[in-house]
């Protein structure tokens, strides 16, 4: 039996993406433990911003809001919406984590509404935040969520946040920025890309314990298959000290 | 310039740059006090159906005895921008003070979950809604404090979030690029709470400044609550601190702990507590309305709130939080 749960294996994954001397904008709760851990473990100098205006700080504890005090400790500047939003545009921010109620297969996130009538909805969720200015923004945007066949849909019911939108080069065609967009789709069960072509989620790993089927099942729409697909690493002893001990010590978290 | 596509949401205040001009060119310049209670200035300066922003971020640096004071007055029919909101949007959909909303974030309490009440209230049908983003929240209010009436960015084209938009994409003259175009938003009313002010309305605010420093610039009319009152000597000894200038300002209202319960940069953290208490209670209507009853209806001002969960003991507590002191992390 391993040692550790899928969220740890998730924030591991997630944190590895993330090389130093890069820039990445994080939410709360996961990512932020993702981002944390890279730069506690391998990317001392990774540039960490958050949309309130929080930019590169040495974040003591895990922030309950990415606009509270923790996100400018030992900061480098505290800044607004506006510039970090513009650094983005500028193309200066590498990564960002999002997530959301439902993904399609070109990444598309919904976090807006469930039902059909958007003065009425049958559930309203927070909507886009700062999600559809990151993904808009930042090179390369990626998705922390745990799958199953209802997220991950083959239509979401509403487009909050673009992924590829409707795949091939209808991004570039938008006028969103140039050469942007989804990158990796980390779950509890599998690491996906897209293919350069299409725009499709494609399987690239599996975690350890699951199989090509189970992530298939738990899957709304057709995953594409890399040709090769790998067994994605367990944590290492050093990524789960870190993780537990510094950053999450009261498993708000990796106890989810 | 040429239209390429528009949304079809509606668009709650008039992005006209010329008509604003003339509403700010009869602002007053003169350098006189301001100093009022919250009573008074919700009274003076918020009225039924007008548009109101509440500066900082959800449940950080938050006006919330502005907020309070704005469901006893019983205000009704107004406008909000649901811009970066969380724990102001809570307040305010507990009283329905809104009837139509520019939604950027609206409803959750990010990592604490989502209201309850304020989902209830979004999804009744009793709110028209135009979706936006933080970022062209913010850019709508750059564009209205640089007098212009609107401003282009590059993000939410190609997504339902334009769509539900009251923004149209155009092309640029220069480069041919597409644009999102955010048409300027000029507030008659906002409230944003700051660290310091002189009785002028000459403001400081330490910490991140979200969208503060144009949501000031873009309102018809600005309160303002403090955490403390600085003499106007200590402003002008360095005048690189001042965020906001008193010309800007209609009120000035010192609020000690003012962001209670939510966070302020280096004074005190957010009642975790408190805000988990009042997830919770709105799960019962009943239940909720008496909170609301005991917490803002029967509270003379935000002292009495603030006595009615903990007083000075819980707020020294949440001093320490902010300090990081270890015994404070449980």
């Amino acid at each position: 039996m391993a040692d550790y749960n899928t969220m740890e294996l998730m924030i591991c994954s997630a944190a590895r993406e993330l090389e130093d001397g890069s820039s990445v904008g994080v939410g709360t709760g996961a990512p932020c433990a993702a981002a944390m851990l890279a730069q506690k473990a391998h990317s001392p100098s990774l540039v960490i911003f958050f949309e309130a205006g929080g930019a590169a700080p040495l974040i003591p504890e895990m922030p309950i809001s990415v606009g509270d005090s923790r996100t400018t400790y030992k900061a480098v500047m505290a800044s607004g919406m506006c510039e970090v939003m513009e650094t983005a545009c500028r193309g200066m921010l590498d990564y960002t984590f999002l997530g959301g109620a439902q993904i399609d297969m070109y990444g598309n996130l919904n976090s807006t509404r469930i039902g059909p009538d958007h003065q009425k909805p049958k559930v309203r969720f927070p909507g886009s935040g700062g999600a559809n200015d990151f993904a808009s923004f930042c090179w390369r945007m990626m998705v922390m969520t745990p799958q199953d066949s209802k997220r991950f849909t083959e239509k979401c019911q509403y487009i909050t946040t673009p992924g590829w939108l409707t795949g091939g080069d209808s991004r570039a065609k938008s006028g969103l920025p140039l050469g942007a967009g989804p990158y990796k789709i980390i779950t509890n069960m599998a690491v996906m890309d897209f293919e350069e072509e299409s725009k499709r989620m494609r399987l690239i790993a599996v975690n350890p314990g699951y199989s090509e089927k189970d992530v298939q099942n738990n899957c709304g729409f057709e995953l594409l298959k890399a040709k090769k697909i790998v067994e994605n690493k367990p944590p290492t002893k050093h990524e789960l000290t870190i993780l537990r001990e510094e950053i999450d010590p009261y498993r708000y978290v990796i106890g989810r | 310039m040429q239209v390429i596509d528009q949304g079809i949401g509606k668009i709650f205040t008039d992005p006209d740059a010329d008509k604003a001009r003339e509403f700010f060119r009869k602002k007053n310049r003169k350098l006189e006090s301001k100093l009022m209670s919250v009573k008074e200035a919700v009274a003076k300066y918020v009225h039924d159906g007008d548009y109101l922003v509440l500066g900082g971020f959800g449940a950080n640096r938050i006006p919330a005895a502005v907020a309070h004071e704005i469901l006893r007055q019983g205000r009704k029919n107004m406008g909000f921008a649901g811009h970066t909101s969380t724990h102001d949007f809570q307040i305010l959909c507990a009283g329905e003070v809104f009837n139509r909303c520019d939604a950027a974030y609206i409803v959750g309490l990010e990592a604490r979950g989502l209201s309850p009440n304020a989902r209830r209230y979004m999804e009744s049908g009793k709110v028209e809604v135009s979706e936006w983003t933080n970022y062209s929240l913010s850019v709508r209010f750059k564009a209205a404090a640089a007098g212009v009436s609107y401003y282009p960015s590059r993000n939410i084209m190609g997504t339902d979030t334009f769509k539900y938009s009251g923004g149209k994409i155009v092309e640029c003259p220069f480069t041919g690029t597409k644009y999102f175009a955010n048409p300027a938003l000029y507030p008659d009313v906002s409230a944003i709470h700051v660290h310091e002010a002189d009785i002028y309305g000459n403001c400081r605010v330490r910490g991140i400044t979200v969208s503060d420093f144009d949501v000031a610039r873009a309102s018809k009319h600005l309160i303002i609550t403090c955490e403390r009152l600085v003499t106007e000597e200590e402003i002008r000894r360095d005048p690189s601190f001042t965020v906001i200038p008193y010309w800007l300002v209609d009120a000035v209202c010192p609020v000690p702990y003012g962001s209670y319960p939510g966070n302020m940069y280096g004074e005190y953290f957010s009642d975790e507590e408190h805000l988990r208490e009042w997830m919770k209670v709105e799960e019962n209507p009943e239940a909720f309305k008496a909170f609301l009853d005991k917490n803002i209806y029967s509270s003379k001002d935000h002292f009495e709130y603030i006595e009615k969960n903990g007083g000075m003991h819980k707020m020294l507590k949440l001093r320490e939080k902010e300090f990081l002191f270890l015994k404070a992390r449980d």
